[in-house]
């Protein structure tokens, strides 16, 4: 598939990447336009079911993005969810799906420029692994 | 609580290629608290399974439903239709629980969704550590709350070893001695005096080795005439 196109789910907290994504667009950075990004109070509210229905469902990856370690705004949110990639990842790979089409990141409000940077590094690598073999051919 | 694993996805799937309607099973009590068979757990070992039969280009429908309690009967009824209709069930209860849901309905093919592993509780955030083997002839009066047939990890009732180093077992570094926990808690409550007594040989009647146990309780059981 040529013109693959990765379509990309970005679970973003509210306190640091999607402010960041906010700064990125801001700053009039250029990044690919894969990624379709989900307001979260927290990354400590992203449920593993959330990430295993968008495979589930033919996305071709998962960003999770929070807080820099440490600085969460509750406390543990984000490490919480650190530990819920690493499972999800895990049972993904398990039934057979890459555990790399799932990513945790970490980074502050004030990065708008690594907001930039995790969705290109994420659509070059899921160029490369390809669309995902669940991917369903409906318009996002 | 009874402390249970979950299966590998890949061991699942193998287990449920014949059958094409499968209802995952989860139970609310022992298995919630630990992580292992709960509602949440009931999602993900479905979508997992959803993903890799699609992976596989099979066709298999994979239903949810998680119940109170899977050991007993009256709980079982609340699933009494999705286990029907379905071709077989994974139940992600503990053994006991799968064995009840086997009993209710002779004739369904239920399978293991967790590998049950102890009686035990949560020792800290994702520890969970046993503390009881279910002899069925309690002596933890005698030493203080602390078995020494689950936590001493020869079972010695009757004193320590001499194989451990600095409070660890010589089996591994990373158990504690039963018996050092055993000398600390009864010298703590003051009642060291305990550990004078020899004790006396283990009965090991009440004990699984002599085969399936059962509890029989008269007062409870209704009898007409």
């Amino acid at each position: 598939m040529n013109d693959y196109e990765p379509r990309i789910l970005a679970l973003c907290c509210h306190y640091c990447a999607y402010a960041a994504a906010d700064l990125a667009g801001s700053m009039r950075l250029q990044y690919p336009p894969n990624v379709r990004v989900l307001r979260l109070p927290c990354t400590g509210k992203v449920d593993i079911g959330y990430i295993m229905h968008a495979f589930e469902q033919g996305i071709d990856g998962v960003i999770v993005a929070g807080c820099l370690e440490g600085g969460c705004h509750f406390q543990e949110g984000n490490l919480r969810a650190k530990n819920r990639v690493a499972l999800a990842k895990q049972v993904l790979a398990e039934a057979g799906l890459e555990g790399e089409r799932l990513e945790m990141f970490n980074l502050s409000s004030a990065q708008g420029n690594t907001f930039a940077e995790i969705v290109e590094m994420m659509t070059d690598r899921l160029k490369r692994l390809g669309p995902s073999p669940l991917r369903k051919e409906i318009l996002l | 609580m009874i402390v249970a694993y979950r299966k590998n996805i890949q061991d699942l799937t193998a287990q449920l290629a014949q059958y094409n309607k499968i209802l995952v099973l989860g139970c609310g009590t022992c298995v919630t608290v630990c992580l292992a068979g709960g509602e949440r757990e009931v999602g993900l070992i479905s979508s997992a399974l959803r993903i890799a039969y699609k992976l596989d280009g099979q066709e298999h429908e994979v239903l949810e439903a998680t119940i109170e309690r899977q050991c007993e009967n009256q709980f079982i009824e609340d699933a009494l239709k999705e286990i029907q209709d379905a071709d077989a069930v994974l139940s992600l209860a503990c053994g006991a629980g799968v064995q009840a849901i086997a009993e209710r309905f002779p004739t369904k093919p239920i399978l293991a969704g967790v590998d049950t592993k102890f009686i035990g509780i949560l020792q800290e955030q994702g520890i969970w550590t046993e503390k009881c083997i279910a002899c069925g002839k309690c002596i933890l009066g005698t030493y203080g709350a602390v078995c020494p047939i689950t936590r001493c990890s020869k079972g010695q009732v009757s004193g320590p070893c001499g194989g451990a180093h600095e409070g660890k077992c010589e089996v591994s570094p990373d158990i504690d001695c039963g018996w050092q926990l055993i000398y600390d808690r009864l010298k703590a409550i003051g009642r060291l005096d305990l550990l004078i007594e020899a004790a006396p040989l283990t009965d090991w009647s009440e004990s699984q080795s002599g085969g399936c146990r059962k509890v029989v309780r008269e007062d409870q059981r209704i009898k007409i005439g």
